[in-house]
């Protein structure tokens, strides 16, 4: 651990044990270095919130976790034990489902044919879209989504929030035991907001890792269990939700550091 | 009527069916069913029904200017012109459905042909017909392409390109079906040639297959040689697109596609209605099937009435391209519509990110559908040069390819890649078959015929674009 986060809240009781531990995580482009030893834990039941300014390296973070950028230096441990993330193909085996912000979804094919995407069913060699279907509407049904009259609505005709709910639900389908939003809620109206966030929160009661990337303070509040912030492509502070407020935040979120948390004063580059 | 999803499969898991997916409907009334349809015209998906009315127009105006259009002889022939296309049409829907384009196609499909015919004219001894150094080129150029195909793990095109290979290297003597799988097999090499250079190189298609499409028709020049024309003597090459089948296998043959798609049909219904999926109303599926059938069993009837426009001779029977074009249909449709490869194809086409990311080996399947589009160009091919009776140095040049893709994209395939059906292709195909042959009757010439196709063509790619700027508008 390199960030200052030795503060009166250090963790009472040691909750479960985390799912997913990336350690000193770097990654570069080129010459332009985003994120430096990056140290994360995501525990199963919980969601992390994952904040920071543009260009603070939540996205790269999210797409070095979910296999599109390999790390170039550090670890990251799934269930405890080492593993290679290389390609989205290695993350989902792992069990770890991504939903982006521009919503990785196929315009043209409906719910089922999605949720299903490169996971498809067969029978016979043939695609039972019989069995793809009911699973597909049961796992809307348990996550008491309302979403529009059949899932075999082309994505095409689904409002935002409806597009948000099937890329989430996606990954209940895959029994995914760690998931990664990427602003689930950046387009959202008021009401699809709340039922996004609904859904996140029912997403953690199932026992999934659940990291979120948000820029809105209020839905952070709402749904985070703890809150990493990250400043320059460094992860400066990750504290439980509870004693945090607000403003500590937006302060770690614009200067790296809050009072005692976050960045060391000496390491500080700007004043 | 309109019945919910019933809640008892799984009702311990939903806490709030109320608030759940219970106003998730898998079943609709006909009214209801026609009711959405109505609205995904007006939202600009409009599938193949612009093309229909066409066709349809076609027919009545050629009917009414030409006394001879609607007669069963030129019908039958109009078959047989417009299967070369329409099969052409039908492999370039897969790389229009990526919203690729192969230009090559056309010439590629000539390469098939005169390979086919010089090994036929030459029985066999393809060394002695090319000369030493084109054979060895030819050759390595298959060598490469399996090379290729292996590398990026097309198994099947691999295969067929390494048995062509086989098979210009034996030199077997000369057999009409040995011609044709030839012929086949010479199509899926180009097809990894082209589709390596798109997918792994990463040349953009346009691009790669316009300098093939000059390429192959250099290619086809060499092998028929400057002015020559090698004809293909052969009973069994002739009666592919000339031949119909006897009186009697007609309706046999009727019978099993009639009896085959109603048992299919129905039974796909059933089987939904049992398991509580999604599916259309009962008497719109019962509809559907009948009319299909009604048309079908029609189109056997005429077609086994003696055609033949003198006393001495009769002919009658379903020409051999009808299950020719009815096979690879049903085949390919098959392919693209309950497969896995078929559901990444369409992914792709429509969102190629969102395919890579779901762990699609994007890269693969681009290559494939230029090896799909090849191959059953090669099929397009044979019929078109059995139409004709030989391969000249034009073959698969000029207007082929252009007509082709006029198929596909005025059958409703979207040329942005993600939306298309093969049945467009075919329906695609026969506006264009009938414009040819009406205005031919007409006694119009080949200007003419090139004007109106590319006038209809025209129409067809703006509806496309229209119909893509009202959907986008209707909020999707």
């Amino acid at each position: 651990m390199n960030d200052q986060q030795a503060g009166p809240p250090a963790e009472p009781t040691e909750p479960a044990p985390p799912v997913l531990r990336l350690t000193g995580v770097n990654k570069s482009f080129g010459p332009v270095h985003v994120l430096h030893d990056v140290d994360l834990a995501v525990r199963p039941g919980e969601v992390t919130a994952l904040v920071g300014d543009n260009g603070a390296g939540k996205s790269t973070l999210v797409k070095c976790i979910a296999g599109i950028h390999p790390v170039d230096g550090g670890s990251i441990h799934f269930d405890g034990k080492p593993v290679r993330i290389t390609s989205p193909r290695d993350a989902a085996d792992l069990g770890i489902e991504v939903v982006y912000q521009d919503l990785a979804l196929a315009d043209n094919l409906d719910i089922v044919q999605n949720m299903f995407l490169g996971r498809e069913r067969t029978r016979g060699g043939l695609l039972d879209e019989t069995d793809m279907e009911r699973a597909a509407r049961d796992t809307l049904a348990s996550l008491s989504v309302r979403t529009v009259a059949s899932v075999r609505t082309p994505v095409s005709a689904l409002s935002g929030g409806q597009r948000q709910t099937v890329a989430i639900a996606k990954a209940v389908l895959w029994n995914s035991r760690v998931v990664l939003l990427d602003e689930p809620t950046a387009a959202l109206g008021v009401a699809q907001t709340r039922q996004v966030l609904d859904l996140v929160r029912r997403l953690a009661e199932r026992g999934l890792g659940v990291v979120l990337i948000s820029h809105n303070m209020n839905d952070v509040f709402e749904v985070a269990d703890r809150i990493a912030t990250l400043y320059l492509g460094r992860l400066v502070a990750e504290l439980p939700t509870r004693d945090t407020t607000h403003a500590q935040v937006v302060e770690l979120i614009t200067a790296g550091r809050s009072g005692d948390l976050g960045l060391p004063r000496a390491e500080n580059p700007a004043p | 009527m309109t019945q919910l999803y019933p809640n008892s499969s799984s009702g311990e898991e939903r806490t709030e069916p109320a608030d759940g997916f219970a106003i998730d409907t898998t079943r609709r009334t006909t009214r209801e069913a026609l009711g959405d349809y109505a609205a995904r015209l007006r939202g600009g998906q409009l599938g193949a029904l612009p093309a229909l009315l066409g066709l349809l127009t076609l027919f009545v105006v050629f009917t009414v200017l030409s006394d001879r259009f609607l007669t069963l002889g030129n019908l039958a022939n109009l078959l047989g012109q417009g299967a070369g296309i329409v099969v052409i049409a039908m492999g370039l829907v897969f790389v229009l459905l990526l919203g690729d384009i192969d230009l090559s196609a056309g010439t590629a499909s000539g390469v098939a042909a005169s390979v086919l015919a010089l090994h036929l004219v030459n029985d066999g001894n393809l060394l002695g017909a090319m000369g030493t150094t084109v054979f060895v080129l030819f050759c390595g150029a298959i060598v490469l392409a399996v090379v290729l195909a292996l590398a990026a793990r097309l198994w099947i095109g691999a295969g067929l390109a390494a048995l062509g290979l086989l098979l210009v290297v034996l030199g077997v003597p000369a057999n009409p079906w040995l011609e044709i799988l030839l012929a086949v097999c010479v199509g899926t090499a180009i097809g990894c040639l082209t589709g390596f250079l798109v997918a792994r190189v990463g040349i953009p298609a346009f691009v790669v297959t316009l300098a093939l499409f000059l390429a192959w028709g250099g290619v086809v020049l060499q092998f028929v040689g400057v002015g020559g024309t090698l004809g293909l003597r052969d009973d069994v090459l002739f009666a592919v697109a000339n031949g119909s089948l006897p009186v009697w296998a007609s309706w046999l043959f009727a019978l099993v596609a009639v009896l085959g798609y109603v048992a299919l049909g129905v039974g796909r219904h059933l089987r939904q209605l049992r398991a509580g999926v999604v599916t259309a109303p009962t008497p719109l599926v019962l509809g559907k099937l009948g009319a299909v059938v009604l048309l079908a069993l029609a189109g056997t009837w005429l077609l086994t009435l003696n055609r033949s426009p003198n006393d001495q001779t009769v002919i009658a029977g379903v020409p051999y391209v009808v299950p020719i074009v009815l096979v690879l249909l049903v085949l390919g449709t098959l392919v693209l519509d309950r497969t896995r490869y078929g559901r990444h194809i369409y992914a792709v086409g429509g969102n190629r990110e969102a395919a890579r990311r779901a762990g699609i080996d994007v890269v693969r399947i681009r290559m494939s559908v230029f090896v799909v589009c090849s191959t059953v160009a090669a099929v397009g091919a044979v019929i078109y040069s059995s139409k004709v009776g030989s391969v000249d140095p034009q073959a698969g040049g000029g207007n082929t390819l252009l007509f082709a893709v006029g198929a596909a994209v005025i059958g409703g395939t979207s040329l942005f890649g993600g939306r298309g059906r093969l049945r467009d292709a075919v329906i695609g195909g026969t506006v264009i078959a009938t414009i040819d042959n009406g205005l031919g009757l007409l006694g119009q010439p080949a200007a003419v015929v090139s004007i109106v196709t590319g006038v209809v063509l025209l129409l067809a790619a703006s509806v496309d674009a229209v119909s893509r700027r009202r959907a986008a508008a209707v909020g999707r």
